[in-house]
């Protein structure tokens, strides 16, 4: 037993999950998941399709789009390179997992730390989400991944299920400021 | 108080009575009132004072068009001043207040300056008050200041909150009149994602301001069955309260809804507007049509109004500005108003015609071929003077007069993205021409003045739209209405001795606009900013085009050879608030916190920006009083035992693929290509132009996999630059790249008791002794048990020094693990300030010196500039101006007088020379007081510096005065051998 034990902390700097609900909907802290960038190698686009497809259990999704499976989901987030995410509990240290898969058909990098995520859900959330950002929220269809921006912060807006449920995944070091602008919104349309 | 005029009839609810003040006096009015009509209803004409002479006003209009009833609002921090009484919506407990005058609206002071208007006419300012010279910025121009201009701010910060907000829709429909119900109809029943917007508070335009029927039921009741129906389509959303004020690239539109304004109380802390931004694939813009007075002497005083504004109080809000109303026409449109007074039980004094031909009306006394020469009435309308036909002159009792001059369509939002409308000799009026992309235009916006005309142009061009956009749109009869002709005859101003007001709002005449023309104005765009026609909140809506024909008559050409000047967004007033949204305060922009950020609050460190970071510039301890006295003590720790500072701001990209080394080699212009696996190097990277870009260590953690760290500064630029030269400059290359800034949480753990406080956060199986970690080294290694981490020995402190990185959610832990494990050590935390001073002391550079006119040579780096590869900026570094012999150099500075302090920025002189330009020896670029030296020390950039060490030279501020003798020195003060961070 080492003598200094790490427990993690949260992206909005608790140890429990902060969840608020407002109105029609609720806006939660996800801290659950571990997030891999994966970015196929040059000359290597078949033979990655084929074993990202075997490993993650479906194909990569193309721009906008996201995929998921039991263990794994993923989404476009540039040309020939996808975020996944998987459950923390299995996957702690997912970019070793991934890369021992795909070895030199991609270049893995972790980014679990690099990112905050908040799920939104109810009925109100496309109006909340109006209030925040560019993108066509009301054409917004389940599976859809889109980069934009909220406030000044880079996110991205996965579309869980049309109309009901965003996940939106920010810069971690602004999940403060990112946290205020939803409930912010979230409490204009209330 | 008097409701002498309130009529029966019109579509305010007489079942809600709302109670209100002006000017402190308390009124009633009803629901669905604008505080104009409420008070026109209670016998108050007279609303405000003018821009220069302050001469009585009341409303001219019964919309956003106003020019002259503007009042303030909101009392206390939230006053809002110059607001359209004419557009607000009345509701119980509202207080306005009347501005611009001194001490009351009835006996305004300043109404003495009605009585010298020669001193204020056009361009006053640039051809009075001349003398004495000095007095113009002392005193004329403060007076007049003061005495012109609407209302004033409170200037306090704004307590309400607004929001902005993205829409999408297949068409936008702008302006809820017979056109804009009929396209939004034709788009709603098509299945289109249609957005109608309109600035009233309730749907219809003109509709409810008229008497005519549609579909044999009243105007109004027909919009309101319209309302109901696309109230009910879910794919139609209906903006009332939204004024679209700006039409932008590619169909983008501003829209401003107004969420709370017209409640008693809003709900605290819900946004009170909204400025939207709509993205249209096609826009159908039926903004209706404005009126335009006929100028003619003496014609501004409450009372006198536009006459389709006197059919929308007497039909709408059931209520008459007078008793007793003449109407001025030019065209047959003038005359529904005597019509609909008649109706009313109005008595109609006069109508004066200035047409000869134009229909007769029974039963009134009517003037053909006649025109209003003067008027009386000292604070609202008492008589009018006629001249008529035959050149007889009468007097005529009235309390009030409508003025119409025929309509200008509403070209405005066609015009933002420099559209120039075309004449129209039939309307005498402009209509669209060169629109922005994506709109159409429809109804009396274009030309089409008739009801019937709006309905079927509304339809047709939303069909034309709908069809473009693939939708099917279903047709359908169109609903039955008038169609009658305007049957407009051009008439623009009376000759008269008296002032005659072109524009009211900013109190310019038609004397003002021959004077322009006469001194020389003759361009309408110089003529607009000489005499300020068409400026402030109204835009000149019922003055530009009579302003533009009275300059044409001037000049000889024709209105459409003079031209029109250029709408410009917002098409109305917009609060600076919605403007800003949540973007203000600490809100102004995101905030980036580092992992230790809660523990450094724990610790009250004091923090500062850093771009858009937050970062821990000193941490006080109890009892010091002054931030040097924690920074001496952070830095006099640090290089005495051990210092810990949070340095994950600094930009961190992950470079991986199997052409990784040949990237990284040719974007640094030191040699990187046989850098080990395990090893840190200190990068210098150029840009193409040959100045240096920006500097940083790179580790390579495999064969095929490097972590670069830039500058937090140029953290972004760094990552765009090397996505350029991936993407456009190597493509070939099997290289990818990805930011890891905000995914690891890194400290930097300086000082001679690093290793040993290392030792107890490293997990054992890891050698930390110098022969198996020397300096330069890295390692992915675990901490604390088995959580995976990140080792680098490097130091920026010049001490014994690593950076430590974990998995961002664990930095708040590790920070918390170092201070416990480094308590043996009197382990201290250190701030960006401390760590300033200990690079200042070692002699490494930063922004400060990396300021973009720098090169490797000027830094002393010139040898890492590798002559045995090509990389980027390497040629143009060897240009032949950037090295001559007294380029400058880098050197330290310090003072020959210890106890003399001196500021960065300074810029060196030799001794005996006079501190000029010409004489410049270089600058100063960073300063700290040094805790270890015991006195200030810098660093500068010194022509020919290297060779100067020695030498004594005056650092110059001349800013604050500012002349100290320093002595060049080696940058390097502490260590300069490099042993400590070796040891």
């Amino acid at each position: 037993m080492a003598e200094y034990q790490l427990e993690p902390i949260n992206a909005l700097g608790l140890s429990e999950t902060v969840d608020a609900e407002i109105g029609l909907v609720r806006i939660v802290e996800n801290n659950a998941n571990s997030l891999a960038s994966i970015a196929i190698r040059l000359g290597n686009e078949k033979k990655f399709s084929s074993s990202a497809r075997k490993l993650l259990g479906f194909a990569l999704p193309g721009p906008g789009e996201s995929a998921s499976s039991k263990t794994y989901s993923a989404f476009w987030s540039a040309p020939n390179q996808w975020f996944v995410e998987a459950s923390e509990k299995s996957h702690a240290d997912i970019a070793h997992i991934l890369k021992e898969e795909l070895a030199e058909m991609a270049s893995v990098t972790e980014q679990t730390g690099g990112w905050c995520r908040f799920d939104i859900e109810g009925k109100t959330v496309t109006s909340m989400l109006e209030r925040l950002c560019m993108l066509d929220m009301a054409g917004m269809k389940a599976g859809a991944a889109n980069r934009s921006v909220i406030e000044h912060i880079g996110v991205f807006l996965l579309c869980r299920r049309e109309h009901e449920a965003i996940s939106v995944y920010g810069p971690r070091s602004m999940a403060d400021s990112l946290h205020h602008a939803l409930i912010a919104a979230a409490k204009s349309i209330a | 108080m008097s409701t002498d005029n309130r009529l029966e009839g019109g579509l305010v609810d007489r079942s809600s009575s709302v109670r209100f003040s002006f000017d402190g006096a308390s009124y009633t009015g009803f629901k669905g009132d604008t505080l104009a009509s409420a008070l026109l209803a209670n016998g108050v004409r007279l609303m405000g004072r003018s821009f220069k002479y302050h001469r009585p006003r009341g409303p001219l209009t019964a919309g956003p068009e106003e020019p002259n009833a503007l009042v303030e609002l909101r009392g206390k921090n939230r006053r809002e001043p110059n607001t359209r009484a004419t557009t607000v919506e009345l509701f119980d407990g509202l207080e306005a207040d009347s501005q611009n005058r001194w001490p009351s609206l009835k006996f305004d002071a300043l109404a003495i300056n009605d009585l010298m208007p020669s001193l204020f006419a056009a361009g006053f300012y640039y051809k009075t008050f001349m003398w004495p010279k000095a007095f113009w910025e002392k005193l004329y121009e403060p007076l007049i200041r003061r005495a012109a201009g609407l209302g004033s701010l409170s200037g306090e910060p704004d307590p309400d909150v607004y929001d902005k907000g993205f829409l999408h829709c297949d068409m936008l429909v702008i302006g809820s009149g017979p056109a804009g119900l009929a396209a939004a109809l034709a788009g709603g029943r098509a299945g289109a994602r249609v957005i109608l917007a309109e600035e009233d508070f309730i749907v219809g335009g003109r509709l409810n301001a008229e008497s005519f029927s549609v579909d044999d039921k009243p105007g109004h009741e027909w919009a309101r069955s319209v309302f109901d129906e696309l109230s009910s389509m879910a794919n139609v959303r209906i903006l009332t309260r939204t004024a679209v004020i700006g039409a932008f690239d590619h169909g983008v539109y501003g829209a401003l809804e107004r969420l709370t304004d017209h409640l008693a109380t809003a709900e605290p802390g819900k946004p009170r507007q909204v400025l939207w931004r709509i993205y249209a694939k096609r826009t159908v813009l039926c903004a209706g049509a404005t009126e335009r007075p006929i100028a003619f002497p003496n014609n501004d005083r409450p009372g006198i109004m536009l006459s389709g504004a006197i059919r929308s109080y007497v039909n709408r809000f059931a209520t008459t500005p007078g008793k007793k109303v003449a109407i001025f026409t030019n065209n047959d449109d003038g005359l529904r108003t005597v019509t609909d007074l008649k109706a009313k039980g109005v008595e109609i004094a006069a109508v004066i015609d200035t047409r000869t031909d134009g229909p007769s009306i029974d039963n009134v006394t009517h003037f053909q071929g006649a025109r209003v020469v003067d008027t009386k009435g000292r604070y609202g309308l008492q008589e009018i003077t006629v001249e008529q036909a035959n050149g007889k002159t009468c007097r005529i009792d009235c309390l009030a007069l409508g003025v119409s001059g025929g309509w200008n369509p509403n070209v405005h939002l066609t015009c933002h993205q420099r559209g120039r409308p075309v004449w129209d000799e039939s309307l005498a009026a402009f209509l669209p021409h060169g629109v922005p992309e994506g709109m159409q235009v429809a109804g009396a916006a274009n030309g089409e003045l008739s009801t019937a005309a709006a309905f079927a142009t509304g339809a047709r061009t939303a069909g034309e739209a709908l069809e473009d956009l693939g939708f099917k749109a279903t047709g359908g009869k169109l609903p039955q209405s008038e169609d009658d002709p305007v049957n407009i005859s051009p008439f623009w101003y009376v000759e008269g001795k008296g002032r005659a007001w072109v524009d009211l709002q900013n109190d310019v005449t038609v004397k003002d606009i021959k004077l322009a023309h006469q001194e020389g104005y003759r361009s309408v765009e110089h003529l607009k900013r000489y005499t300020t026609l068409g400026m402030a909140t109204d835009q000149g809506k019922t003055a530009n085009i009579t302003g533009l024909a009275v300059m044409a008559e001037a000049t000889g050409k024709s209105i459409p050879e003079t031209g029109t000047t250029i709408f410009r967004p917002p098409y109305s007033p917009v609060a600076i608030g919605a403007f800003a949204g949540r973007h203000r305060d600490m809100s102004f922009r995101p905030v980036r916190k580092t992992p230790s950020h809660k523990w450094a609050e724990e610790q009250g460190a004091v923090f500062v920006e850093a771009g858009q970071w937050l970062r821990a510039q000193w941490y006080p301890q109890s009892g010091e009083t002054h931030w040097r006295e924690s920074v001496d003590r952070e830095v006099l720790a640090t290089r005495k035992s051990v210092g810990i500072c949070d340095v994950t701001t600094l930009g961190k990209i992950d470079i991986q693929g199997a052409d990784a080394t040949r990237f990284v080699n040719a974007v640094y212009c030191n040699a990187f290509a046989k850098l080990p696996v395990n090893k840190v190097r200190y990068g210098l990277m150029l840009r193409e132009d040959g100045m240096v870009m920006d500097d940083g260590t790179t580790a390579r953690l495999a064969e095929d996999h490097y972590v670069m760290t830039t500058t937090t500064a140029n953290a972004g630029p760094v990552f765009r630059h090397l996505e350029f030269c991936r993407q456009c400059l190597w493509p070939e290359l099997d290289v990818q790249l990805i930011s890891t800034t905000e995914a690891w949480a890194q400290f930097a753990v300086a000082g001679p008791n690093s290793r040993g406080l290392l030792r107890k956060i490293v997990d054992r199986d890891f050698d930390l002794s110098n022969d198996a970690f020397p300096f330069m080294g890295c390692a992915e290694v675990t901490v604390c048990g088995g959580l995976r981490a990140r080792l680098f020995r490097i130091s920026f402190s010049g001490e014994l020094a690593y950076e430590i990185a974990v998995p961002t959610r664990y930095g708040d832990a590790l920070v918390r693990a170092l201070m416990k494990a480094g308590e043996e050590f009197d382990v201290t935390p250190y701030g960006t300030e401390a760590l300033g001073v200990m690079r200042i002391e070692k002699g490494h550079v930063t922004g400060n010196e990396l300021n973009g006119t720098i090169t490797a040579l000027n830094l002393g780096m010139e040898r890492m500039v590798s002559s045995k590869k090509d990389s980027i900026g390497t040629v143009l570094s060897r240009r032949e101006g950037m090295n001559h012999g007294d380029a400058l150099k880098l050197v330290g500075l310090r003072p020959v007088d210890a106890s003399q302090a001196f500021a960065a920025g300074s810029h060196f002189m030799k001794r005996g020379d006079e501190a000029s330009a010409a004489n410049d020896q270089g600058y100063m670029t960073s300063v700290c007081f040094s805790p270890n030296l015991g006195h200030a020390i810098g660093l500068g950039f010194l022509k020919d510096g290297a060779n100067r060490i020695g030498e004594v030279v005056r650092a110059v501020n001349p800013l604050q005065k500012q002349e100290t003798e320093v002595e060049v020195v080696s940058p390097h003060f502490i260590d300069p051998e490099g042993e400590r961070l070796r040891g």
